[in-house]
């Protein structure tokens, strides 16, 4: 059944559309990724369904209800969480802090605590210090922990990739099996193509700001994921 | 030992304008807003509690119970119709709304209670003092003062850094986007913070009003001493406006001890001085 | 006026081929300055045909106006939100009692001499309060006052806490005639405002104008474009001052007293200019004249009920920062597309406005 639907969605800064009329449409239990090149409105389509962007109502729907004109903080209540691009870690909270803010959204589920520190054992070890003093890759376990916490169904992942270490990438990676084995839906935004392909089931792919092809990722036309992306 | 009674009686006095700061401080540490109204919301505490005092017979320190609820209600009422619609739209807004509001408070009370002083009768404990060994004398109300400005500090220190909303009031105050993003309600915990603020404006409000006399323009100096001790100690750390008050409230004694008509001024003197050598106070710890 | 450029406009697809020029002086501008000759010619005439309280009340409005427009200069043009001007009016006021009174300086020379010295102790004050940002200089600069105003009570040669008179032989220097010496002052005080007014307008229209507005919308962009973001702002504080300075001496020349209280104080020098500048229109020439105008009507009209017309006022400046914060004069050019006194060069399409609007 269809978790998460946009329907004809268009976002603006000021003056400035990022997204011109997008469609898509995401599973129960199925994990996504949108890709696309710099610019291309990947982010901007997160923000628009964590509700950080004004959109019209009808425009995005969770379960076929209309969540276009809610607040972000409204809509972790329904269960769309966020690991926003850059980690955006509380600099003056400490790791156990930043895990605990996840859960302001009082979501009963399988995510707590201790279950973030099995999922990520550094993190325990590391969680009475102030979050800006970890690593890239242990910050960016601590922003996925935090998004867990509040027990999302759908987890959007912004970037989970950038600026770390092939093999820090591919630890969290590995970590989205336990996750979507909790019955969390998934959507990735990344520029590492090959990664977000690997991870998902399907993917869309945006070109400045329009959908340009969506696809599962097997068996797929290379040459038109090529064309999609660059928009030849 | 002159001058360690000058030391002592300024520390005293640093309690009174640390208790001045605390709310100018939270409501800057957490949503960034700087609010000129808030000497006049002292002055304001005052008032209430004034008519509290005269409707119910209640002394001052009882009708806490009636004013700290009253303001805390006020403030919340304000941030949440009111100030958070400024947040979002750079300085002037915050600035000239709050200035609206001191001069509708100011010129509210002028109507309301005439131009005249005003004090708070809280009986004996205002004159008792403490005989010290070398001579000194230490007030009990100042000595009570500034025990309650400790209390304060150490009671919101527990606030921000061992309960649920502390902590979302540190995130907020991080990244309130972010915030928002992980199912913080920032409008609400805004208001919640500027009533909040409020109950220690109006301690500080019916404290002040005890040992001295207000009136409707009383405001605007407070605010000054709330600024200065908060710029001193150095902004979002909370003991550090303790000292901050301390600071401004020894340069005062000092200064009085010179010529009793320096007390003012050479605290002004002493932060401008400050403001030239450390403009980021003696304990920083929020960036701007 | 207007200097003729045809040519694409890169980026503006919809321009692309459609002439432009670029623009200073509107049609509206020129009837404008039409109606205000006449206005100005009127002003002057006033003593030959009005009696003592019109020109009080327009000498009021006159400096009033000048003082709403450095206030407009300072915070909505160079971004620096004082909040300290009654700074430099009080100090303005008390060099020229004390200029006259002590030194039996003339009291012309004393009142052109009152500007300078507050644009001098400008100096050394901004580099305390430039140190601050945002609105910790806005309460920086209150604190300064404060101290000028606790200076003054303090300072017996000042009359200390209950501050100086002006002597009857210094105002005979004027006139000894009262009523020419209404008129004299009146006019002193018609002739400032516009030469306020005129420094205030040709420092906008001039590259330090454009020099402010880009400090104004962006401080790190514009400093990284090469404009000396420091001293612009260090220069229009320190005019400012001085202009406020001057304006103080005609003020308490008027009022022929000054105390600490009445030259320091915020209200009545600062508050209401922020309010008029607030509600006329920040940033715009025209909004500090509606301002004043707002003021003043509020205030001759509620003259009978005590001090409700300040608290309408902060209602009335609250609702517009918060409904309209442009203010009365940003809402009209919004609405009618209007300038009054064009600062801007404006880019046009010669092709008709529906083609942009399409």
């Amino acid at each position: 059944m269809t978790l998460l639907r946009t329907h004809n969605l268009s976002a603006f800064y000021g003056d400035f559309q990022a997204l011109f009329g997008i469609d898509v449409a995401v599973e129960q239990d199925e994990t996504v990724a949108i890709i696309g090149a710099n610019g291309a409105g990947k982010t901007t389509l997160l923000r628009a369904i964590a509700g950080a962007l004004a959109t019209a109502p009808e425009t995005v729907l969770l379960d076929g209800e209309p969540i276009g004109h809610k607040t972000p903080h409204e809509i972790v209540r329904l269960g769309i969480a966020m690991v926003p691009e850059g980690r955006r870690l509380f600099s003056s909270l400490s790791v156990e802090e930043n895990l605990l803010l996840g859960t302001h959204s009082n979501r009963a589920g399988p995510w707590n605590l201790r279950r973030v520190y099995e999922l990520f054992p550094r993190l325990h070890e590391l969680r009475r210090l102030p979050a800006t003093s970890l690593s890239g890759g242990q910050q960016q376990m601590a922003a996925v922990g935090r998004a867990l916490m509040s027990n999302p169904r759908l987890l959007l992942c912004d970037e989970l990739s950038l600026g770390l270490a092939p093999i820090v990438i591919r630890d969290i990676y590995q970590c989205l099996g336990a996750i979507t084995a909790e019955g969390t839906t998934v959507v990735l935004v990344e520029q590492d193509i090959n990664r977000a392909l690997d991870a998902s089931t399907r993917f869309y792919c945006l070109q400045e700001g329009r959908l340009a092809l969506s696809a599962p990722t097997k068996n797929f036309d290379r040459a038109a994921l090529t064309a999609a992306y660059f928009g030849m | 030992m002159q001058w360690l009674n000058i030391l002592i009686q300024g520390s005293l006095l640093g309690g009174i304008y640390a208790l001045f700061a605390i709310g100018l401080s939270m409501s800057f540490g957490i949503m960034r807003l700087v609010n000129i109204a808030h000497g006049d919301f002292i002055v304001l505490s005052g008032y209430v509690a004034l008519v509290v005092t005269q409707a119910t017979g209640l002394d001052p320190f009882s009708s806490l119970a009636i004013v700290v609820p009253v303001m805390f209600a006020l403030g919340y009422v304000l941030q949440r119709g009111l100030l958070n619609q400024t947040l979002s739209g750079g300085l002037l807004p915050p600035l000239l709304v709050t200035f609206g509001i001191s001069i509708i408070i100011q010129n509210g009370l002028l109507q309301g209670f005439g131009a005249y002083d005003h004090r708070l009768q809280e009986g004996a404990i205002e004159t008792a003092s403490l005989h010290l060994p070398g001579g000194i004398d230490v007030g009990v109300y100042p000595l009570l003062v500034f025990a309650v400005a400790v209390f304060a500090i150490a009671s919101l220190q527990f606030l921000f850094y061992r309960t649920g909303v502390g902590r979302a009031f540190r995130a907020v105050s991080d990244d309130a986007n972010t915030a928002e993003l992980m199912g913080i309600d920032n409008r609400k915990l805004y208001a919640l913070a500027l009533g909040i603020a409020m109950i220690f404006t109006a301690i500080a409000g019916v404290l002040f009003g005890i040992r001295t006399i207000f009136d409707p323009a009383a405001g605007p100096i407070r605010l000054i001493l709330a600024f200065e001790a908060v710029i001193i100690g150095g902004l979002g750390s909370m003991w550090g406006t303790l000292i901050g008050g301390m600071v401004l409230g020894i340069a005062q004694s000092v200064g009085a001890a010179l010529d009793p008509t320096w007390q003012i001024l050479a605290g002004h003197l002493a932060f401008l001085a400050i403001l030239i050598l450390r403009p980021n106070g003696l304990f920083p710890r929020t960036r701007d | 006026m207007a200097d003729h450029v045809a040519g694409d406009v890169a980026g503006q697809s919809a321009a692309d081929s459609a002439p432009v020029h670029v623009e200073r002086a509107t049609k509206a501008s020129r009837i404008f300055a039409v109606l205000a000759a006449v206005v100005l010619a009127a002003l002057i005439s006033l003593p030959w045909w009005g009696d003592i309280g019109w020109m009080r009340l327009i000498a009021e409005m006159a400096y009033y106006v000048a003082l709403a427009q450095l206030w407009n200069l300072l915070a909505g043009y160079a971004g620096l939100v004082s909040v300290g001007q009654q700074a430099y009016v009080g100090l303005g006021g008390y060099m020229l009692f004390y200029l006259t009174g002590v030194w039996n300086v003339n009291v012309y020379l004393a009142l052109l001499l009152a500007g300078p010295f507050a644009g001098l102790m400008s100096i050394p004050v901004s580099f305390a309060v430039f140190r601050l940002r945002g609105a910790y200089f806005a309460i920086g600069t209150w604190v300064v006052s404060e101290v000028f105003s606790l200076f003054a009570s303090l300072i017996l040669v000042l009359g200390a806490g209950s501050g100086l008179s002006l002597t009857v032989p210094i105002l005979q220097e004027i006139s000894p005639d009262r009523d020419v010496r209404g008129t004299m002052l009146y006019l002193m005080t018609l002739t400032m405002s516009l030469f306020v007014f005129a420094i205030v307008y040709l420092l906008l229209r001039s590259r330090h104008g454009l020099a402010l507005t880009a400090i104004r919308d962006s401080e790190p962009a514009s400093a990284s474009l090469g404009v000396n973001t420091f001293r612009t702002k260090f220069i229009i504080y320190v005019a400012t001052a001085a202009c406020t300075g001057l304006i103080g001496g005609l003020i308490f020349l008027q009022k022929l007293r000054i105390s600490p209280e009445a030259g320091f104080s915020i209200n009545d020098w600062t508050v209401v200019v922020i309010f008029m500048v607030v509600i006329g229109g920040i940033g715009t020439l025209e909004g500090p004249f509606i301002g004043m105008l707002v003021y003043i009507a509020l205030r001759e009209f509620l003259a009978d009920y005590g001090t409700y017309y300040l608290i309408l006022l902060g209602l009335l400046a609250i609702a517009i920062m918060l409904k309209a914060p442009m203010g009365i004069w940003g809402w009209v050019i919004h609405r009618y597309d209007l300038q009054l006194f064009p600062v801007g060069r404006r880019l046009k399409l010669e092709s008709a406005d529906d083609a942009s609007k399409r």
